[in-house]
């Protein structure tokens, strides 16, 4: 019997289709995005962290005042006439030494979501190549390699990053290293879990039947099918390494004046609170938070839309 | 017959296996997953596999396509001798011997296009052949297995069990290959959707006179498919025979037992048949009985057979066989 038989329609449909256009496949990741942009508030906190980035990049265009200069009539009497006000344009007032809080939230705005995204970026990249090699390769390799995450797992981490900051000063590039050095651990081992479930796969499998190069099958096969992992798990990561360089900074160990960044920003508004200073702690927490919220809400909405069994 | 394309000889696969929580300098046992199976395919020709889960089966198609590590014994392919190959070597051969797998679904990479994934092994094998190429012959072998070509740009999870498999036969018939595997192709499929691809698959065997191994455990399929068929346990071969001789007659006492299980579609005949039920289960493969690996199920089973492993002979008409009595 020949697939003639089978289905007798066959020929004729096979010669309409070649007049047919070619239809476009919807992807997994059409499919994600379709859900996600159902989830109200993913798509919220998406709006949110877009206004935070627009702030954080042109927000000093909007004031005259820059984040150095200090306004000598103001030093000294903040709480009385260092208050935020639309008039003399110092929207969120001053700070302590009588410069403008809101150039000095600009600044540190960028800092803090600099440190965010390429402290996560660090953490994704070698994380995901430390862990997908570990994974794929397997044997004694991977024991090797996952055996010393556990190690370097099991220090910790603040304690390590507060040594390094005091033994080699206090820089933000030292605050990179102290983060990058800790934060990808938990990415390999996420990454190496999920690429041991992918290696098993038949798909793979064929891939290697049919004579395909190890380094293509992990780009071509293993990386596109990590991805909605590695990208929920980055989402989330941001946020964890802002509050990180917060809590440093909060301690006075992590950015440095002129520099400044939320955690720095916080730590002096606490410092004056009892002085009736209380804008000064407000707006830099109120920029933290909303943030950290739009991160995990739109890291959550992520893990929904790419939940494969959600389908 | 022609001239042999496959020749595999006392193929041995054996794994180690630790025990949970063994030391590292603990010695480990071995898995005699296939223990010294030889055969011959000819060109054309469609060899069946067939034995209950665990007897090795996947693990002697996988040996044969180089892809677990082999113990012992060769594999001659179109007179070259596959085993030692490194990977480079190897994948010179890897274009004329092709693979289906038993999952429809999960043998297609999700974050690919039907196209894109059919086009890989082109892509692998001919990397001189232009986009345009590729495309043509994409749609050439999408429409020879009755996918429309104009679906090229889909996803695998937007086609049904029975069509993915049929991808997935294209991706091994894309290349022209000499052999191919298939590994339990239709026993994850439903009955009907089972036939079109056995049958398009002999429709295909006899346009390319590509060579089949054709690996089930459903009988009646495998009689329907296959030029010879060869019955596993335990990584041992018990009988090799054609289709016709093994249904008709089969020798083996375990080739007896497995075709008197294969149900009958006729209520009045299913009733009236008699099923050689086996005592007991499989043995474990970490510890094989001595002897006739299946002297411990055996109704035939002597004390000569703890002791003495009986070659496969042949027992006339070229039906070879392992067995003391038969």
């Amino acid at each position: 019997m020949s697939l003639a038989n089978l289905n007798p329609q066959q020929p004729k449909t096979a010669e309409m289709a070649e007049h047919m256009a070619e239809v476009k496949g919807r992807s997994l990741w059409a499919d994600a995005r379709v859900r996600f942009v159902r989830n109200k508030a993913a798509m919220v906190s998406l709006v949110v962290l877009i206004l935070v980035f627009l702030f954080a990049f042109f927000g000093h265009l909007l004031t005259p005042y820059d984040n150095e200069t200090i306004d000598w009539n103001v030093l000294g009497n903040v709480a009385k006439v260092g208050q935020p006000s639309f008039e003399n344009r110092h929207y969120f007032g001053f700070d302590d030494s009588g410069r403008d809080l809101y150039s000095r939230v600009v600044q540190g705005t960028q800092i803090s979501l600099m440190v965010g995204i390429v402290g996560a970026m660090i953490a994704v990249i070698v994380g995901t190549i430390y862990g997908a090699v570990a994974g794929f390769v397997g044997g004694r390799i991977d024991n090797a390699m996952m055996r010393f995450v556990d190690i370097a797992m099991s220090i910790p981490y603040m304690f390590v990053l507060i040594l390094l900051l005091v033994v080699f000063g206090r820089s933000i590039g030292m605050l990179f290293v102290g983060i990058g050095l800790t934060a990808w651990l938990d990415m390999s081992r996420i990454v190496r879990g999920q690429t041991l479930s992918i290696k098993n796969k038949e798909f793979i499998e064929a891939a290697v039947a049919t004579g395909v190069r190890t380094p293509t099958i992990i780009r071509r096969h293993i990386v596109p099918n990590l991805l909605g992992v590695v990208v929920v798990y980055a989402t989330l990561l941001v946020p964890q390494m802002i509050l990180t360089e917060s809590f440093i900074s909060f301690l006075g160990l992590g950015v440095q004046e002129p520099l400044t960044s939320w955690g720095a920003l916080i730590s002096q508004g606490t410092s004056t609170m009892n002085y009736g200073t209380l804008w000064q702690l407000f707006f830099p927490l109120a920029f933290f938070v909303v943030t950290i919220f739009a991160f995990f809400f739109i890291g959550d909405g992520l893990r929904d839309a790419l939940d494969p069994k959600d389908r | 017959m022609t001239a042999p394309i496959l020749t595999v000889t006392d193929l041995k696969v054996w794994f180690d296996v630790r025990k949970p929580g063994a030391m590292p300098w603990v010695k480990p046992r071995s898995l005699k997953a296939v223990d010294g199976v030889s055969f011959e395919l000819s060109a054309g020709e469609t060899l069946g596999i067939v034995g209950e889960s665990g007897c090795g089966k996947s693990t002697l198609a996988r040996a044969v396509m180089q892809m677990v590590p082999i113990e012992d014994g060769r594999v001659v392919w179109l007179g070259d001798d596959l085993t030692g190959l490194d990977t480079r070597q190897m994948r010179k051969h890897r274009s004329q011997m092709q693979m289906i797998f038993q999952d429809p679904l999960a043998s297609l990479n999700p974050r690919m296009t039907i196209g894109q994934i059919v086009a890989e092994p082109l892509k692998t094998h001919f990397p001189n052949l232009s986009a345009s190429e590729i495309k043509a012959k994409v749609r050439e072998v999408l429409d020879r297995v009755g996918i429309l070509p104009n679906l090229v740009n889909r996803y695998p999870h937007e086609f049904s069990g029975g069509q993915c498999q049929r991808i997935g036969i294209a991706r091994a018939l894309v290349v022209n290959p000499q052999l191919i595997i298939c590994d339990e192709p239709v026993s994850a499929l439903d009955v009907s959707i089972q036939a079109q691809v056995v049958n398009l698959l002999m429709k295909l065997q006899k346009d390319t006179g590509v060579s089949l191994i054709f690996i089930a455990h459903d009988l009646s399929v495998v009689k329907h498919i296959s030029d010879r068929v060869m019955v596993l346990y335990l990584g041992n071969v018990m009988e090799i025979a054609t289709s016709k001789q093994l249904y008709a007659n089969p020798k083996h006492p375990y080739t007896e037992a497995l075709i008197s299980a294969v149900p009958i579609p006729d209520p009045k005949l299913e009733k009236a048949k008699e099923v050689m039920l086996l005592d007991m289960d499989l043995p474990s493969p970490l510890d094989p009985p001595s002897g006739c690996v299946f002297r411990t199920r055996c109704p035939l089973a002597q004390p000569v057979c703890a002791e003495v492993k009986p070659p496969l002979e042949d027992k006339g008409e070229g039906q070879l066989v392992a067995c003391h009595f038969r």
